[in-house]
Order: structure tokens, then C-alpha cells, then sequence
């Protein structure tokens, strides 16, 4: 019992950083981004160079890594997200016309890779070691993702409800329209808002591609699965995406051990199903 | 009055271009156009992107680009009267598609008209491209497909030819393996089995689940997971709970490594430990990142082989990386079948699917490859990773097969 408690918030942990940017970039940028899991892909790609080209240690390739996230999505926004959000009449229209803008963007960063990477399966290994917790074994390289992702979480809330940063950062998540005149400079928040989705984007690559094989064209899955916990959370809540993952990974790990391994994404979404009957924007979204 | 002058250069041109016809067609009839064939135009669908990418980017894309380059660099495909012709590629991608594959051999059939066709990658795939491929009259070497109804396959469509077995060969082999380690005492009567709920997932289990069973095994666990799934701990765990000596795997690439990571991480390692594709690619090793020393999976080479030995040092060379132990090597041997039959026959395509049916050939697979029933069977169908290679082996080895080595050692 307890062990598969301990493999479910492993497991959970991946889901969590991974979803983490997503909702920020969804909540406060108003982005819908598409191409986010390609952005994962591209920075376990980069991470697997690093290591396995530059032997650098591939915890420390994230702090090569997340910052190199940074940059991208922040020229990202500048150059192809800001005439959208300039043009567009109100949120609803941002939000289709951001999702056919990333759509497209996700066959450019992955045509990239194919050219760079070809299509085939990458894999390297990298501190895939037992770490015993609670009396169960893990892995320890997801033991990292678990950590990191609680520690971002924290360090996300703590600037969030904290600082007056994260209090201009919730001003526009809540009222896009009104923020403008507390002289809150609007864009400047989502365009930062959008780059920190994105270095979270990569520096969860990198420790996702720790333990699990990519390939070039497998961007959509993680798209998919942020997606879920995203909506699951509540769009713009880290704690709600924290929980949200979390939950999906215990509901996976209970449901193969105790039901049948081949039910798990039933059980995903029939969770998924549900709450979003009983709460339509999520576990910790405001109405 | 700008139209009717267009209309009327346009039939001068119409008349044109039938006269020119008909004096190509006077011509063909004395050869003249068969010495005006500047090349052979060999086209293929394959998955460049999509799910399937990974497949076919290991086992079957980079020999036909390896075989294409060979053949050009060595003056081009030879014809019956000697002459030789290059070899032009036209290659689509399928995006991982069925109906892309499809459209794809349509156009390769009927727009680009090209001499050959080259399969997809996958059994799903070359199963919608077979009767297609009949339909239009091109011979249809499906090599990375894994299928027990080939015989069938081969009645329906006579120019269709199959090069990697079906699964219930694969499991009776590995059956015949697990028999002798139990009569000998080294391993209970116990299996645990998952499998991939997908293609080769499904038909192998079904072909192993009455195989096992009638072999007098009892396969203790038993299950299924989704293509996606990513973690394995409660798998591995309850797999390891079971008791089973025998761990079996119908898996694709991504879970072959995953399985692998978490069996290492937590210790499991049964005696037998056998997984799917992917445990026969040559970055399997790098990617455990451990002693893979006794893994078993489907497929296998025969170190000792020398026409093995040369074909891998020329993948390596060519494309820049080693082919994996398994599809690979039948792949390239299909190409060289077709091959060797144009020598023969010409460009005609029945005349060539007539010579692979019936035809002995010089491959890497052996000097005197021939088909049996339109089906290669000679084939290694159980493999272990022996000292850092991964060979073919057999219960008591011999005739190019290795002895399995069991119990497998630790993964350290």
C-alpha cells in the first residue's frame, strides 16, 4: 500500500513539473501553447548533448538548459505572440488565435529536431539508482523530479502570494482588462509570465529525459498530459497543477496495481471526467 | 478572339505532342527507348515523423539509403544485358498514417510511375499496402512485418513475400528455451508476462498465451498496459511479487528501456529475462546504462558470420551507426533479392516476382537464400545479449546459434 503511495507521487512529480509552465503560460499569459511539449523535447534533446557530447552532469545542464528556455519563449513572445495579443479583440479570440499560431510552431521546433536528431528513439541513462524511500525503492533521477517540482512549486507560491511581482503577475491573471490602470504594465508581465512558463518547459525536459526515451515527434504527449493536469488544477494555479499531477500519478499507480495496468488512461480520464462535472474550471480555479 | 488563339496554338502544340508520341512509340518498338532509361526510379512511403519514426528510423529507412548508396556507387543496378542503371529515389513521408500511407504508393503507382516499390515500416502498414501493391503489379518485399497469416497472405496476393516470420515462431522458439531450462531444474513453472496494447503487443501475447500453456507453464501474471504508459514501478513490482523465474515483455522500444531502467533500479532480475523490440537495438546497452549480459529478446546474429560481420561494418560506415540484431539484417536482405532478380529478369516487375519466388540468392543472410512459400524462414528467432553482442541462440546451440546462457547474471 504505502509503496505504491510512494510510486504514485513519483510518478506524479513528472506530471506536475511538466504542468507547471503550462498553466502559467495558460494563466497569465493567456496563451494556449501548443508547442510547450516540443519545448520539453527540445530541452531533453539539448540536455542528452550536453551529457553525452560535453559530459556535462545533466542536473547541471539545467541551469543551462532553463535559462535557455527563458530566452526562446521570451523572443517567442515578443516576435510572434505579441502582434497576436496586440490585435486581439478579447481573451477568446487570443486564445484560438494563439492556439493555431503554437500549432504551426510545433511542426517548426519539430521539423528542427527531425533535421538535427532524425526520428529515432533517444535514451541515455543518468542516476538511475535506487533510492530507498519510506521502504520503497525508487529511481533516483525521478526522486529529482518529485523534489523539483515541490521545490518550484514552493519557490512559484512563495513569489506569487509574496512579492509584488507575483502580486502584478496575479493582478493580470485575474483582470487583464483592469490592470492597466493600477499602471500595471500588462504586456510586460505576460511576456515574462510566458518566458518562465517556458524555462520551467525545459528544465522539466531535462530531468524528464533523465528516465524516459524521446523522440523528436513525441511532443504532443507531454502536450496532452500538461493539458489534463492543467485543466484538472485549474487554469493559472501552481498549486492546483502540483495537486492535479499528483493525483493523476496516484490514480495511475493504484489503478494498475490494484485494477489492471491497461485501465490506467481510462482511470485518467475518467477522472478527469468527473471533476470536471462536479467543478468545471478545475480543482483550485475561481469561477 | 484571345481564346480561339490560344485554343489554336494549343492544339498545334496537342498535334505536337502526338506526333511526337507516335514517333517514340515507332521507336520503342526497336529499343530505342529502353537505351534512353537514364535511371531505375525506386520510390517508397515511409514514417519519417509520427509515432512509427522510431521504428522505421532504426530498422528500415537506413537500408534503403545504405543499399541505394551501394548500388550507385557501384555503377547502378545491373540489367540482364549488363548494362547498369542509377538507382533515383522518390521517398514520402507517411507522418505515421495509414491513409498516408495509402495515397502515398497511389502516387508512387500512378503519378510517379516508378519502376519499384519499397514497403513501410510495420506489420499494420504493409498489410494496407499489400493489396494495393497487388493491385498495381509491383512485388511486395513486406519486411518489417511480423505475421502468422503470411501463408494466407501470399494465396491472396501471389506478388506479396514475407521476411520476418510470424509471432507464434518467435514464441515457439523461445518456448523450446524455456522447456529445457525447466527440465533441467534452473527455473520454476511460473511466468509473468506483460505486453504493449497495441499491434505487436497483441499478437505476440496471443501466440504466446496458448504456446506457454500447452508447454505446461503457468503464466501467473499477466497483463496489458497502454502505449503511452512511462512507468513501470508497479509493474515491476508486481511482476516481482508473482515469483515467476521467467519475466516476459511484449514491448516497443520506449517501455523496453523503461522496463529495463526500473528492473535495474530495483533489483528484480529473474532468471529469465526476456523483452521486445528495442532490447535487440544496438544503443540498448548505452541506454540500460547497465550489464544487459543475458537479456533475451527476438532476433539475434550470428557473430561468427563474416557476410554479418561485413554488412555491419558497412551500415556503420555508410549511415553512422550500427543496424539493430534483428529486422535490419532481413531488411537488407530483401533489397539484395530484388536486386540480384533485376540482374535476371530485367525490369519487368511480374518476371521479377517470378525470380524472387523461385530464385536462389546470394545474401548476407547466407550464399544460398531462398524462400520458401514466398516466406524467408530462415531467420533467428531468439536472441541474448553473450559478451556485449547480442547473438542468436538456441537451447543447445549449433548451426550458427550460440547455447543460451542461463540464469541471467546480475544487472550489475
Amino acid at each position: 500500500m504505502l509503496e505504491h503511495v510512494v510510486n504514485g507521487l513519483v510518478l506524479g512529480g513528472t506530471y506536475a513539473l511538466v504542468a507547471m509552465g503550462l498553466t502559467i503560460q495558460y494563466g497569465i499569459a493567456r496563451i494556449m501553447n501548443l508547442s510547450f511539449g516540443d519545448t520539453i523535447i527540445a530541452a531533453c534533446f539539448a540536455t542528452y548533448v550536453l551529457f553525452s557530447v560535453f559530459a556535462i552532469n545533466p542536473i547541471l545542464a539545467l541551469l543551462i538548459v532553463g535559462p535557455t528556455g527563458y530566452v526562446f519563449n521570451l523572443l517567442i513572445y515578443r516576435f510572434i505572440m505579441k502582434p497576436l495579443v496586440a490585435r486581439a479583440p478579447d481573451e477568446g479570440a487570443l486564445e484560438v488565435d494563439s492556439i493555431l499560431v503554437t500549432f504551426g510552431l510545433l511542426f517548426v521546433i519539430q521539423g528542427v529536431l527531425l533535421v538535427m536528431f532524425g526520428g529515432g528513439y533517444t535514451s541515455y541513462s543518468f542516476l538511475n539508482s535506487p533510492v530507498s524511500m519510506l521502504g520503497t525503492v525508487v529511481a533516483g533521477n525521478r526522486l529529482v523530479a518529485l523534489v523539483l517540482s515541490l521545490t518550484f512549486g514552493a519557490v512559484l507560491v512563495g513569489v506569487l502570494y509574496r512579492t509584488r511581482w507575483g502580486m502584478i503577475l496575479r493582478a493580470v491573471a485575474t483582470a487583464p482588462q483592469s490592470a492597466p490602470l493600477f499602471g500595471i504594465d500588462t504586456n510586460r508581465a505576460a511576456r515574462t509570465a510566458f518566458a518562465v512558463g517556458g524555462a520551467l518547459a525545459a528544465t522539466g525536459g531535462g530531468v524528464v529525459s533523465m528516465f524516459q526515451t524521446f523522440t523528436a515527434t513525441a511532443g504532443v504527449v507531454f502536450t496532452m498530459k500538461a493539458l489534463i493536469v492543467v485543466i484538472l488544477g485549474g487554469k493559472g494555479s501552481v498549486p492546483g497543477a502540483i495537486v492535479a499531477g499528483l493525483l493523476l500519478g496516484l490514480v495511475e499507480t493504484f489503478v494498475a496495481a490494484y485494477i489492471d495496468p491497461g485501465l490506467t488512461l481510462a482511470a485518467v480520464y475518467t477522472v478527469f471526467l468527473v471533476l470536471l462535472l462536479v467543478r468545471p474550471n478545475g480543482l483550485f480555479g475561481k469561477a | 478572339m484571345k481564346n480561339s488563339f490560344s485554343e489554336t496554338i494549343h492544339s498545334v502544340r496537342h498535334l505536337t505532342s502526338c506526333a511526337v508520341a507516335a514517333v517514340a512509340l515507332a521507336a520503342g518498338s526497336t529499343g530505342l527507348m529502353a537505351q534512353e532509361r537514364e535511371s531505375v526510379t525506386i520510390g517508397y512511403v515511409i514514417s519519417k515523423s509520427g509515432p512509427n519514426a522510431g521504428g522505421a528510423d532504426m530498422t528500415v529507412t537506413p537500408n534503403y539509403e545504405l543499399w541505394v548508396q551501394e548500388v550507385n556507387a557501384a555503377g547502378g543496378l545491373t540489367l540482364p544485358d549488363g548494362s547498369q542503371l542509377p538507382i533515383e529515389v522518390i521517398a514520402y513521408d507517411d507522418r505515421s498514417s495509414a491513409e498516408e500511407v495509402v495515397r502515398g504508393i497511389e502516387r508512387l503507382a500512378t503519378q510517379d510511375e516508378v519502376d519499384f516499390i519499397l514497403p513501410p515500416w510495420g506489420t499494420g502498414f504493409n498489410l494496407a499496402a499489400a493489396p494495393l501493391l497487388a493491385r498495381f503489379g509491383y512485388p511486395h518485399l513486406a519486411g518489417a512485418a511480423v505475421t502468422d497469416k503470411a501463408t494466407e497472405f501470399v494465396e491472396r496476393w501471389d506478388t506479396s513475400f514475407w521476411f520476418m516470420g510470424g509471432s507464434a515462431d518467435y514464441v515457439s522458439a523461445f518456448t523450446d528455451v524455456l522447456v529445457a531450462e525447466r527440465d533441467a531444474g534452473r527455473i520454476n513453472n511460473s511466468i509473468a508476462m506483460v505486453s504493449v496494447a497495441d499491434g505487436f503487443g497483441i499478437d505476440l501475447v496471443k501466440a504466446a498465451r496458448p504456446t506457454f500453456e500447452e508447454a505446461g507453464f503457468e503464466i501467473v501474471y499477466d497483463q496489458s498496459f497502454p502505449p503511452e504508459t512511462s512507468d513501470f514501478a508497479t509493474i515491476i513490482g508486481e511482476a516481482s511479487n508473482s515469483e515467476a523465474d521467467t519475466f516476459v515483455a511484449f514491448s516497443y522500444p520506449p517501455h523496453t528501456f523503461a522496463l529495463t531502467k526500473q528492473s535495474t533500479v530495483v533489483g528484480f532480475n529473474p532468471p529469465v529475462y526476456y523483452l521486445g523490440v528495442g532490447a535487440a537495438f544496438p544503443i540498448f546497452p548505452g541506454v540500460a546504462g547497465t550489464n544487459v549480459e543475458g537479456v533475451m529478446s527476438l532476433g539475434g546474429i550470428d557473430p561468427n558470420n563474416a557476410l554479418n560481420a561485413a554488412y555491419r561494418a558497412q551500415h556503420e560506415e555508410l549511415i553512422g551507426r550500427a543496424p539493430d540484431y534483428w529486422g535490419s539484417v532481413l531488411i537488407y536482405a530483401s533489397l539484395q533479392m530484388l536486386e540480384q532478380s533485376i540482374e535476371r529478369v530485367g525490369l519487368d516487375r511480374a518476371a521479377v516476382a517470378e525470380e524472387l519466388s523461385t530464385g536462389t540468392f546470394s545474401t548476407v543472410l547466407g550464399e544460398e537464400t531462398r524462400l520458401e512459400n514466398n516466406q524467408l524462414r530462415a531467420i533467428n528467432w531468439v536472441g541474448q545479449w553473450q559478451n556485449g553482442e547480442f547473438v542468436a541462440v538456441s537451447p543447445e546451440g549449433g548451426n550458427g546459434l550460440a547455447a543460451v546462457q542461463l540464469p541471467k547474471p546480475d544487472w550489475e
